[in-house]
This record gives structure tokens, sequence and C-alpha cells, in this order.
């Protein structure tokens, strides 16, 4: 395997099995810093599985999983390594519906997670200016004193990225970003993961190829629980063995 | 920081119905003790008592909801920590009859010196003493949540099992405290009070006192309560109660923001307890039953969760039906009970507060004769707690 240093995400040898059933099977991937990694595969390709093991919601049997090159993430929980700088957008959107989307991004902004530094918090005209930003990027700051269960499908997609980048992570995980979108959303969410990847590190795992090729980044095709082929997207998917497990299906 | 936080937390509601408790501090023991017999406004000697008994249901409420309502922690042993209030103040007025028992013993109850015993076990040194039994009022409850909290948060025990070891928690404490042996006077518990902070437990004007003091307490209870909704902590209680593992992979330690939310309600309850006992005159095991924190739950939900008005709003209706039932139909009242929980949560999720929140959008929508739906305070409904 090469170097670990200077990697942002360094998977080796990572297995996990559920009641026999190998999830994941000897799975290695690297993600450079300020490097936009996309994740392509079949159900059941352990795509997500690899997400779980790498926010701490998951513990691999085996095999190494190292953040910016040193931290071993297999030994933190899922609040120690959010707060090293992981953020991870779910394939659902979740959203807390019954706060505003102001605060949903408030809370999500990066600041001590202490119980009592939450207590005595005031937003202030910095971290104002922070929110009202990223509100601006994902273009929810005509609808920030509404209810995040009143957006659409899609905004409330929006709102997730929106609270990844306040979070400020270092390395950002997002499965599937694009489901339930318009043409023309998924463009702009293209769009704005190119934009985010010029500084921070990026996973998408996504389904849809036209997406993918918007994105123009490297491509790592995952079938049962290993890497099956890597590259760029037309490297990948004119492998026959993607096209015969994944894309000819 | 500190005064920004309590400025904030200062919203109207909250400043309404603090002025309202403080008023009604005032008013309920003026009208008792100033106003002349026979006057039509005068509250007779046996309501002052019974009104600061629920004023301290609807502490208990309060309590209960901040974990419930506002942090999805369905507890359904608040009954216990609202006991232990209770049995803390209890020892300070046991201590506090001294020769006037029916044994004439300085030091020992009367049922310590029935079980021939000789000393004073260790955990009722200290207790004579008014202050030092406050802080325990305080202190017991707090540390028991805290380390039943500890424990049962870290173990990310959620939902239904945490209700379930709850209910086993305050059973435990019902069977303990019905031992002879525990040292709290057995099945009869601690009764037949004197004084408190000499004066007589029942001259009129105590009891005056003791409702205002529950009627002040219950003030500071909604300050408090909604100093901490209406924070930052507040927003992440309830995105823990909506979203727990999102709240988790947003970096924030869930099992500390519920064991927080916990321990400031257990506090709640057992001070809640404590302004309970004196003013009924007794405490005994039956306040441990399990089925007392369940009725908590039925107040809770009847008055609206997640609201700081609401468990208040229901606290008290319900319990002044209970009065009224088990006077007049005493064999309907657990009927009633049940319906009214089918008939709150088929048809009423957001309790009496929600029935009146959803009357007032109507009636604006019904003025504005433009039924717009985004103008109506459509605030989503918190999920309920598994």
């Amino acid at each position: 395997m090469t170097d670990k240093t200077g990697t942002m995400l360094y998977l080796d040898g990572v297995s996990v099995a559920f009641d026999g059933f190998k999830a994941i099977n000897n799975l290695s991937i690297i993600v450079h810093p300020a490097e936009m990694l996309a994740i392509i595969g079949p159900n059941g390709a352990g795509k997500t599985t690899m997400m779980d093991i790498i926010t701490g919601k998951t513990r691999p049997d085996d095999g190494q999983v190292l953040f910016d090159g040193r931290t071993d993430l297999t030994k933190l929980d899922e609040a120690a390594i959010a707060n090293l700088g992981i953020g991870r957008k779910f394939q659902k959107p979740t959203v807390f519906e019954s706060h505003t989307v102001w605060d949903n991004i408030e809370m999500a902004l990066k600041k001590p997670r202490g119980v009592f530094s939450a207590l005595f918090y005031t937003a202030d005209a910095a971290d104002i200016a922070r929110i009202e930003e990223i509100l601006e990027t994902v273009r929810l700051l005509g609808r920030k004193d509404d209810y995040a269960a009143n957006l659409s499908h899609g905004q409330k997609q929006w709102l997730e990225i929106g609270m990844l980048l306040a979070q400020d992570p270092k390395l950002l995980l997002v499965d599937e970003p694009v489901a339930g979108m318009t043409d023309a959303e998924t463009v702009e969410t293209a769009k704005l993961l190119k934009q985010i990847a010029k500084t921070r590190s990026v996973v998408v795992v996504e389904h849809d190829m036209s997406f993918v090729r918007e994105l123009g980044s490297r491509v790592t095709c995952l079938a049962e629980g290993a890497v099956l082929a890597e590259g760029s997207l037309d490297q990948v998917s004119a492998n026959p063995v993607v096209i015969e497990r994944y894309l000819g299906r | 920081m500190i005064t920004q936080a309590l400025f904030r937390a200062l919203d109207r509601k909250a400043i309404w119905l603090v002025a309202i408790l403080l008023l009604v501090a005032i008013a309920v023991p003026a009208s008792n003790l100033l106003l002349p017999d026979g006057n039509p406004l005068r509250l007779p000697n046996y309501a002052v008592p019974l009104f600061g008994k629920y004023l301290t249901y609807a502490m208990l409420a309060l309590a209960l909801d901040l974990v419930w309502g506002y942090c999805g922690i369905l507890s359904l042993g608040h009954g216990a920590f609202f006991a232990i209030g209770g049995y803390a103040m209890g020892m300070y007025l046991m201590r506090q009859i001294g020769t006037r028992g029916v044994y004439a013993n300085p030091t020992l109850p009367d049922f310590m010196v029935f079980l021939n015993w000789k000393e004073l076990p260790w955990y009722w040194l200290g207790m004579d003493n008014f202050w030092f039994a406050m802080v325990m009022v305080v202190l017991v409850p707090g540390l028991l949540a805290f380390v039943f909290g500890f424990l049962a948060f870290r173990s990310r025990v959620t939902g239904v099992y945490l209700s379930i070891i709850t209910q086993a928690m305050t059973y435990a404490l019902l069977l303990a405290f019905f031992r002879n042996d525990m040292g709290f006077g057995g099945n009869n518990g601690l009764t037949d009070f004197k004084d408190i902070l000499g004066q007589s437990i029942s001259a009129p004007a105590t009891r005056a006192a003791l409702f205002a003091a529950s009627a002040i307490a219950l003030a500071l209870a909604v300050l408090a309560c909604s100093l901490i909704v209406n924070s930052k902590l507040g927003k992440v209680m309830v995105a823990v109660r909506d979203a727990e593992s999102r709240t988790r992979f947003l970096g924030y330690r869930v099992e500390y923001v519920k064991l927080f939310a916990f321990v400031v309600s257990a506090i709640i309850a057992g001070i809640a307890g404590a302004l309970y006992v004196p003013q009924v005159g007794i405490i005994n095991p039956s306040e441990f039953e399990p089925a007392n924190s369940i009725e908590v739950v039925i107040w809770t939900a009847v008055g609206g969760r997640g609201t700081i008005i609401g468990p208040i709003i229901g606290g008290i209706l319900v319990n002044v039906g209970k009065s009224y039932f088990t006077g007049a139909f005493p064999e309907y009242w657990l009927f009633a009970l049940g319906a009214l929980f089918v008939v709150t949560t088929l048809f009423l999720p957001k309790g009496i507060v929600g029935l009146i929140g959803q009357y007032r959008a109507a009636t604006t929508r019904r003025e504005q004769h433009a039924p717009t739906p985004r103008t109506v305070d459509a605030e989503p409904q918190p999920r309920p707690a598994e």
C-alpha cells in the first residue's frame, strides 16, 4: 500500500461481517486533501457500510482506518470523529424538522460542543455573518425562518449540505446527494460540490451516472465490499468487469 | 454571558407565566389571611394546601416535560425523584417533632423507638437542620438521576427500553421503602408532623407561606426551564428528540445532553416533592408506585408536551378533576383518567395548548379572509418518543 502520510482518508484492508455476511471485504481506499472521489457500485456493494465505518457507527473487524494520515478512527465514537472534522450527509436527508432553517445551521456551526457552552451560547456578529453566508451558498437565505419540515425534498438535501459546510469539516462524506432532485438542481449540486472540493476532501456516493460525469472526479467502483475498478469515469465504465457486474445490469 | 442568556430566556410567554404565578403567590395567601370569614372572596383554610398541592404536581409535570417533551426521554419513573425529595423534607419534619411524639424520645422518631432502635442511622444525621435537609432535597434526586442516567444513556438505552427501566427503578425503590429496615418508617412512611422552621405546620399562616413558596418555586422552575429550552442547548435537546443519531454526527455528545436534562428535571421534581409533603402532611412508599409516575405522563400529555405552560395547565386541571371525581364518583375516576389519556392521544396529540394554538390559527385565518397556510404557526408536530 502507498504511503499514509499526506492522505486525508486512508483505508487499508478493512473488513466487516454481519452474521457471517462480509459487507466489506479487504477494502482499501485513499483520499487526498482537497480531492473529490466518487464511489459507484450496485446496491449492497457496501457503500453505506463504508461510511458507517469511517464515521464510527460500525466497528471494522479488521484493517486500518486513518484520518489525516495519523488518527485511528476505529478507536473513536461518532461525536469525536465529527469533531475531528468529518462531516456526513445521509442518503435520506435528515435535517431537524422542528427547527427553523437558521437554527439547523446554527447548531451545525463549528463551535464548542459541550453541554454548558451550548447552554450559554449567544451568536456573535461573526457567527451570524457565517450562517448568512452558508444560507446564501445553499440558496436558503430567503427561507431562513421557515421550519425545515416545510422545505421541499431538494431543499432539505441542500440544507443538509449547508449543515455540513457549517461544521467546517476537512472531509465530507456525501451519500446520494441528488436523489429526488430535478435536473437543474442536480447540476447546481455538482457545481457546489466541485466548489467545496477545491479546499476540502469530498467523498460522494452516487448512482446517477450523469451526475458523476458532471463531477468529473476520480471514480471508484465497489462491488461485494471490495474495489472493482478505479480511475476516471470513462476508464471505469469501459472496464468489462464493471459493465458485467454493475452498468450492464 | 449569563445575563444575556437570562435575557433571551425571558420571552413574552415566560414573563406572563412568571408574573401570574407571583401574583397567585400573593393573592391566595392574602385572600385567606386578610379577608374576614364570610367574605365571598375569602379562600377557605382547607383550599390553601389543596391548591398548593396542585402547584407541586404542576411542577412535577413541568420537570417531566423537560425530559419527555423536549428531549424525547419518556421517563415512567419521575415519581421516584418527587418522592425522594419528599422523604428528605419528611425526615427534617420528623426530627422537629422531638419529645412531642408518642414515645417522647428527643432524637428518635416514633417508628424507630417502636422498632427498638437505639440510635439514629447515619443517613438521618444532620436532617434536623433545615438547610442541610434542603441541600439533600436537591442533591439526592440529582445524584440518583446522574448515576442512573449516566449508565443508561452511555449504554444508549432509548425509547421503550428506557421507559421500562425507569419504571423498574421506581418499583425497586417502592419495595425498598416498604421495608422497616430501611429506616424510613416502612409502609406507614413519615407523618404526624408538627413544626416547620419553628412554625406550627397546620397554622393558616404557615400553610399560606408554604403555598407562596410552592408558587415561587414553580415560577423559578419555569424560568430555569425557559432558559434551558430557549438556549442552543435546548435546540440540541429537541434535535436529540427528533433525530438522535444525526445529532451525534454533528459532534454533540448526545448522552451528556440527555444527562443534563435528566438531572435538572430530577432536581425540579425533588423540590416539588419537598413542597408537597408539608402541605399534605404525609409521605409514604405509595408515592413510588409506578402508576403515579404514569399519571404524571398523562398530566403532561393532556396539557401539551414540548411547551412550558402545557404541563402546568395539565397538572392543575387533571388534579382538580381528580379531586372532584374522587369525591363525586369515586369508583369512576380511573375510567375517566384512562378515557382522558385515550382521547388526548387520539384527538389532542399536542394537548390543550395545541388545541388553543389551532383555534387561534383558525380565527386569524378567518379574520384575514385569505387562507394562506404560510402565515399560520405551522410548527411541525414533534414525533412521539417511540
